[in-house]
Formats: C-alpha cells, structure tokens, sequence
C-alpha cells in the first residue's frame, strides 16, 4: 500500500494537521451507546488490536481508539463485504481517536486496526445485537447507501488535499526523491474516487491529463509533473505548477461537498474504476514516466469495492449471489496483486512481463462482468 | 481462483441458469432472423424442443431453413456441413479449476449458441430491449443480419483435463504433438484448454458469436488467441468448388467429403470402442496457423511452383490427368522414365496411398494478420483439420511433410493446437455434458 509510504514520511507536524481535518466518517448520533456504559477502548498496538468489548447493542456506537504502537494506524469497523460502517485513520503514535458510527442492523460485524496503515489489518469479529428502532425501506436503504459512500468520499479528499499538499512542498523544495515518493501516495486518494473526480470535468484534464501534444491544451497537473520528476528534471515552472495542483484538489473538496450521488451512478462508478485500470493501467499508459501504475489500479479497485460495499445491503436483498461472487472476484484481484508488492509499494510496469498484466486483465475482466449487474440489481 | 459461490454440487450441474445470467427473457423479442424477414419469431424458440428428436434425425417438425445450419444433431456442426466462407476461432484458457463453473458455463454457451446460430439474439430482448440500466446481453453488432450458416464447434484441450483434475479422462489420442521438424511455434498462438471454431459466410456473424461466448465467459475462461480467417481452403461437400490457397492454389481437392459416411466414419468420426465413451460421435481438431513466406513464393516459377505441389496451378489436375477430380496416378512416369510427380512432391506425400490409407478432413481458412514490420504480408494458412485419431492421422502426415516436403521452403508452422470435440448435443445437453457425468 502506498499509504505505508505516506505513513513512514509523515512528519509529526503534517500528521497533526490531517488531525484536525480529519475524524469519524461516520455522522454525529445524538444517543451514543459504546455498550455497557461509555465508548468502547480500543487500545491498537503494533502487532495487536484490543477491543474491549465485543458486543453494543444496535444504534450509535462509539470507540474510543488509542494508539499504542509506534506506527501510524487506522481503525476500522466493517460490515459484510468489507463495507465501512466507520473509519478513523491516520492516528499517530500515542494519540487518541474517536470513532462513532451508527450501526441500526444486528449481526456481526468485523474490527481492524491497521498498524502502518496498510493490508487488511488485525480483525476480529464484533456483535451487534437487536435492531435499532427504524423502519427501512428500499429507500431508506439506497439513500444509506449513498450516504455511505459519500463518507468514503469525504475520507478520501481529507487525506488527498494535504498529501497533495505534501507532494507539492516537495516539488517546491526541490526534493526529487521525496516527491518521488510521495507521487504515487497522493494519487491513491485521487485514484480512489476518480469518477468522482471526473464528474467536474473541468477539474479532471488540469489534474489529471495526459501529454497527448494537443495544440492549445496546456499540459498540467500530476503527469506534468510527474514528467518533470521522472524524465525532464524539475522546471521553472514546476512549482507553479504544484501549487495549481493543490489549488484544483481544494476545490474539488469544495464542490464535492455540494455533490448529490444516486445508487446507479455508485454503480457506475464502480464499474468505471475497473474500466480505469482495464484501460490504463493494465497498459501502464497511466504512469508512463514513473511507471507506478500499479498503485493506480491498486487505488481504482479500492474505490470500486468501497463503492460496492456502500450498495451491498440493497445488493444483498435483491440478489444473495451476487455480493459473495463479487467478494470472491475482489479477493482474486487482492490476491494477484499482492504478489506484485515491493516493500512499501508495488513492482513497476516496466518489470511486468506480457504473463503478469494477462493474468490481470484476466481477473479485472472476471470481477467487471458481475459489477456492471450492480447497476440493474440495486434499481429493479 | 475458483468460483465455489455457487451451487454445492460435485460435478454434473444441470445447465441451469446461474444468478448472474443475464436478464430474464421475456419471448418475442428482436429477432435477427425476423428482422431480416427469413422466418416468424415463433420459430425462434423450437430449437429446444425439436431437439429431441435428434437420435431419429431431425426432421420431426423441423423445416430447414436457408442459412441456418441444425445446431443440434448427432455431430457437431463445423465439420461436415458445408464449409463458410469465414472463420473466427478462438482458444481459451481456464481461469478456475471449479468443475461446476465450468460445466454451468458450457451449459450457458450452449444456449447462446443455439439462439445465435438460428440468426437469434444471445438472449431475448438482448441487444436493445432489456434493462436500460444494464449493459445488453447480447453485443448487438450482428442485429439485422441472417444467421449465416453460423456453426460453433467447441473442443476441449489437453490441458483442460489436467486443470480440471480429471486427468484420467483425458482421450489418449489427445496426447501432445510432438515437435516437428521446422516449427516456430509462438506459445501465445498454440494450445488452450477450450476451442471455439465459429464459421459463418458473415465475418460479422463469426466475430459476433466469439465475441459474445468470450465476454460470457469471464471469470471461468479467458481468450488465450484467436484467429481470423477468410476464404476456406476446403471443400468438405461435393456441392462446393474447390477454393485456392494464397499460394494460387486449389487445395483439399481429395478432402474427405459429407458424401462420404462411410469415409466421415472411418476417418473422422470417433467410433464406438474407440474411446473413451464419451468421445464416440466426437472427432478430434488439428489447429496448425502456417505462416506463408509469400513473397519468395510469388517470385518462383510456375514450373517449380507445380512440382513442388504435384498439381497445376490452373484447373488442379495430377500430372498426367486432365481434370482437377481425376485420381492422381502416383505410378506414372514420363517418357524420360521419371515420375510425373515427383518422388517429394506434396500431393504424393499427403496421399492416402503414401501413408497407410491415412486421411483426413481438411477445414482451413486463409489469414492475413497485417503486416510483419519488415514490408511483408503476415499471411499463409489457418490449417484445421478434423480425425478420428490425430496420433494416426495427423502425426505421421505431418511429420513426412516436415521432413521431405519442398513446401516446407516457404512455409513456417507459428501456431498449434488439438482439441477433442465431443459429439453433437442432444436434447438438453451441453458441450461435455456425458464428460461432465
């Protein structure tokens, strides 16, 4: 995960910033409940995650979450499918974190830390009992599903503006190899919500265009300078050109938060990440300087499975086969990619073999076909 | 990756349609066939049930139509019925060793391939008229157009028994290749654990059908290669004139033709006893993409170019006869003693006489893949053929051409591949499905 890399360059001041911008994703409750009296510690360690209570009635949950360990860590409640019922993450060594979600269904429910902040984390297993007062219709289920998403969104663009601010300084400082590294860090969070993005189709050729040498289109944003870092050196430019960067990326999070989503257009979203890396990745014209494309696709599948996840309960009530097939098509593509990672990131596109991207268009192409049924299951 | 999500069952599913099946049908949707006015849309949907009839022919209730080859019937089509003018053959690689998903997925392909190559829609209403939201179930580019003789002939590799670990299933005569003298085979041109031969007299209509079966198939298969090809280099009816080759040639003049059965039987058709069991009806595909150096050819001699075949270029006769169907003599000498056709001339080679009374029947196609970036046309011959034993037919034709044919000069074998085919599907059946029991 490039978000290891993000956490091991992290400097103590950038990490109080995320901080304060950053908390539950999850809605202010007016009744908080944290089971027997009071919100449930959770104490996350390197190398262990101590929930102390395993069981809250439905309703508002909260944890209380501290870091103990020496690792910058996240904390994570899960619904089936690894849907994210909340998430609290960049929490730093020593600091403390709430996390309150609304959790109306009974069942079982999955914790996880994720000390560095990368894999699938130290998970175990967390009862819900009862049911939350509430009349759900289909509705009421798609606009949950919506909301959802829209967390995830949010998330997303608290930790996009300042690693983008982040790999910007870099830029400005002259720091190659550190803005090298943090490169493809600061695109997981752009990668992850891509259709978003794309959706402000201004935002997204200053962002995120390519050099195609088109007389009158100025070449900017991250392959501009990615560019710049990987083959022509840094510019006089470059600095301008990173703080436009940031510039675009604040306001994106500032028309995102206006921005009304609809279940088909999650679907859709989901299916157009997979597009993302069957297209550009798989092909590596993505990253074409950097050849960090593996990251990218890491990223697209990240969203296309958040998004899923954030439809599973209307999934699952339309069509009990489909969300298992999709949660196995998804481990697949996991599984193959996790052969791929290097350390703190992923092998380069240059080091790929026509074996390797075949067996990737091969698993993006089985898990595609199913996701573009999301679509005509959540609205029938 | 296997695909356990569905239904527990060991092995033999019935060909039902799994969840993520496309759209429910509704009957009477757009028809290609009743677009392009050649039949009512009632006539759409008799494949099934006349198929029953099969074991006593087909003809209980069933009209033949123009351009609809019968889908279902003893044997596959593809191999005796009249050779198409186009081709789009596609290998498969497994990408589960789940039994069960691979057998609901020929179940699945069988029911597209019986719709498409009745000129119908790989689903009802599935081009334009399902769920606007969904993506169609069928592509659509083959909308409007006739059914085109569509034939789909499914095979199964070598390897397709080893992923599936049924290796003792395997058909001994589905033993690899073994080299041949001269091969440059390309491993991403060669082999597959399932073939698609689709043949139709519309490229639209081959491609359409590959297309569709492929994009079903994701998940449980991926395209390994496929091969385009046009103009057939055989005859396989009396009926056909026998086509050229790209090297100007009329080729497969002694092709084991439909009029034949006792010669399909003896060459071509697995026979009961033959084994295994399930095979009987079924023949075996010999893919062989022989690439024609063309340019060298195209600046030898007419002379030359007609010894090394044992044919002329012109009407395709034998030395020494007039017409291209009379029997070559391989005896006959001229008045300097020598042979007509000479001692390695092609014909003589491949005949019957040479090796052992072997035939086989020839089904190939030409291929252009565009150019090879050093000014020279990617082109020669999508060779298929169709026997009863390939390690009795194919192997000892093969090697004696690799070995002595002048041909060979000018030729450059890039790809290979062998499948089992099974029999015809009756009923209910699917490709595999008496493999599957």
């Amino acid at each position: 995960m490039p978000r290891r890399t993000a956490a091991t360059v992290l400097a103590a001041a950038a990490a109080a910033a995320v901080l304060a911008g950053c908390t539950s994703t999850a809605p202010p409750a007016e009744n908080v409940s944290g089971g027997a009296g009071g919100p449930i510690k959770v104490a996350a360690a390197d190398s262990s995650c101590d929930v102390t209570t395993k069981e809250a009635p439905a309703g508002t949950i909260s944890f209380t979450v501290t870091n103990t360990g020496s690792k910058v860590t996240e904390f994570y409640l899960y619904a089936t499918g690894d849907r994210i019922m909340g998430e609290v993450e960049n929490i730093g060594p020593g600091l403390t974190r709430d996390l309150i979600v609304e959790v109306p269904d009974g069942g079982t429910y999955t914790t996880a830390c994720k000390p560095g902040m990368v894999g699938d984390g130290i998970r175990a297993a967390f009862t819900v009992t009862g049911n939350a007062a509430r009349s759900v219709d289909q509705n009421t289920r798609l606009a949950e599903a919506t909301a959802g998403y829209k967390r995830y969104v949010n998330s997303q663009i608290e930790a996009l503006v300042p690693k983008t601010e982040e790999f910007a300084a870099a830029v400005k400082a002259g720091d190659v190899a550190r803005a090298k590294a943090l490169f493809p860090v600061s695109r997981t969070y752009w990668e992850r919500i891509e259709p978003v993005a794309e959706s402000f189709s201004d935002i997204d050729p200053k962002v995120d265009g390519r050099d195609d040498g088109e007389p009158g289109v100025a070449f900017t944003g991250y392959h501009r300078l990615e560019k710049d870092l990987w083959e022509t050196g840094l510019q006089s430019d470059s600095p301008a050109m990173a703080d436009a960067l940031v510039a675009d990326m604040k306001d994106l999070q500032t028309r995102v938060a206006t921005l009304e989503l609809t279940p088909v257009q999650l679907a859709n979203g989901a299916k157009e990440l997979l597009d993302e890396v069957a297209t550009g990745k798989i092909t590596g014209e993505e990253d074409r300087y950097s050849h960090t494309d593996l990251w990218d696709f890491k990223a697209n599948v990240e969203g296309s499975q958040a998004a899923v996840a954030a439809l599973r309960p209307v999934i699952d009530e339309k069509d009990k086969a489909l969300g298992p097939l999709l949660d196995q098509r998804f481990a697949a593509v996991d599984t193959l990619l996790e052969q791929y990672r290097v350390g703190d990131g992923y092998k380069l596109y240059t080091e790929l073999t026509p074996e390797d991207t075949k067996k990737m268009s091969d698993v993006v192409n089985a898990l595609a076909e199913p996701i573009s049924q999301v679509a005509v299951v959540v609205t029938s | 990756m296997t695909d356990t999500s569905r239904t527990e069952r060991p092995v033999a599913p019935p060909p039902t349609r799994g969840p993520d099946d496309e759209a429910p049908s509704d009957a009477g949707g757009l028809s290609r066939r009743t677009l392009f006015g050649l039949a009512g849309a009632g006539v759409a949907l008799a494949g099934g049930g006349a198929a029953a009839g099969w074991a006593v022919g087909r003809s209980a209730g069933e009209t033949a139509r123009p351009g609809v080859v019968p889908f279902r019937d003893v044997h596959q089509a593809g191999v005796a019925t009249p050779a198409q003018d186009r081709l789009h053959f596609a290998s498969f690689d497994l990408t589960t060793t789940d039994r069960v998903a691979v057998a609901r997925l020929l179940a699945r392909w069988a029911t597209a391939a019986e719709r498409m190559t009745a000129g119908d829609e790989t689903a009802a209403n599935g081009a334009v008229g399902g769920n606007p939201l969904a993506p169609p179930a069928d592509t659509g580019e083959a909308l409007g157009l006739p059914a085109a003789s569509l034939t789909i002939t499914v095979g199964f590799g070598g390897s397709f028994f080893d992923k599936l670990g049924i290796p003792d299933r395997r058909p001994l005569a589905l033993a690899d290749l073994p080299p041949f003298r001269g091969d440059a085979l390309d491993p991403a041109r060669s082999g597959g654990d399932i073939c698609v031969q689709a043949c139709s007299d519309d490229p639209q209509v081959a491609v359409h059908a590959v297309r569709n079966l492929a994009r079903t198939g994701f998940g449980t298969v991926s395209v390994r290669w496929s091969q385009l090809g046009f103009g057939r280099t055989s005859s396989t009816s009396t009926a056909q004139a026998t086509p050229r080759n790209l090297f100007g040639f009329k080729d497969g003049t002694n092709n084991v033709k439909a009029e034949e059965p006792a010669q399909l039987d003896e060459h071509v058709w697995v026979q009961p006893g033959d084994g295994p069991d399930w095979m009987t009806g079924g023949t075996y595909l010999v893919a062989r993409r022989i690439r024609m150096h063309i340019e060298t050819w195209d600046r030898t001699s007419l002379q030359e170019q007609e010894q090394i075949v044992g044919r002329t270029k012109g009407e395709g006769n034998a030395f020494g006869k007039a017409g291209e169907f009379d029997l070559a003599d391989l005896a006959a000498r001229g008045p300097d003693g020598k042979p007509l056709i000479a001692q390695d001339a092609h014909i003589r080679l491949a005949s019957a006489d040479e090796l052992n009374g072997v035939r086989i029947l020839r089904r190939g196609y030409n291929f252009v893949d565009g150019t090879d970036g050093r000014g020279r046309l990617d082109a020669g011959l999508f060779f298929i053929a169709f026997v009863r034993d390939p390690q009795k037919q194919f192997v000892p034709m093969q090697r004696v051409l690799a070995q002595q044919d002048p041909m060979m000069e000018y030729l450059q074998h890039t790809g290979s591949a062998m499948f089992a085919c099974p029999p015809g599907l009756a009923g209910s059946d699917y490709w595999g499905s008496a493999l599957f029991a």
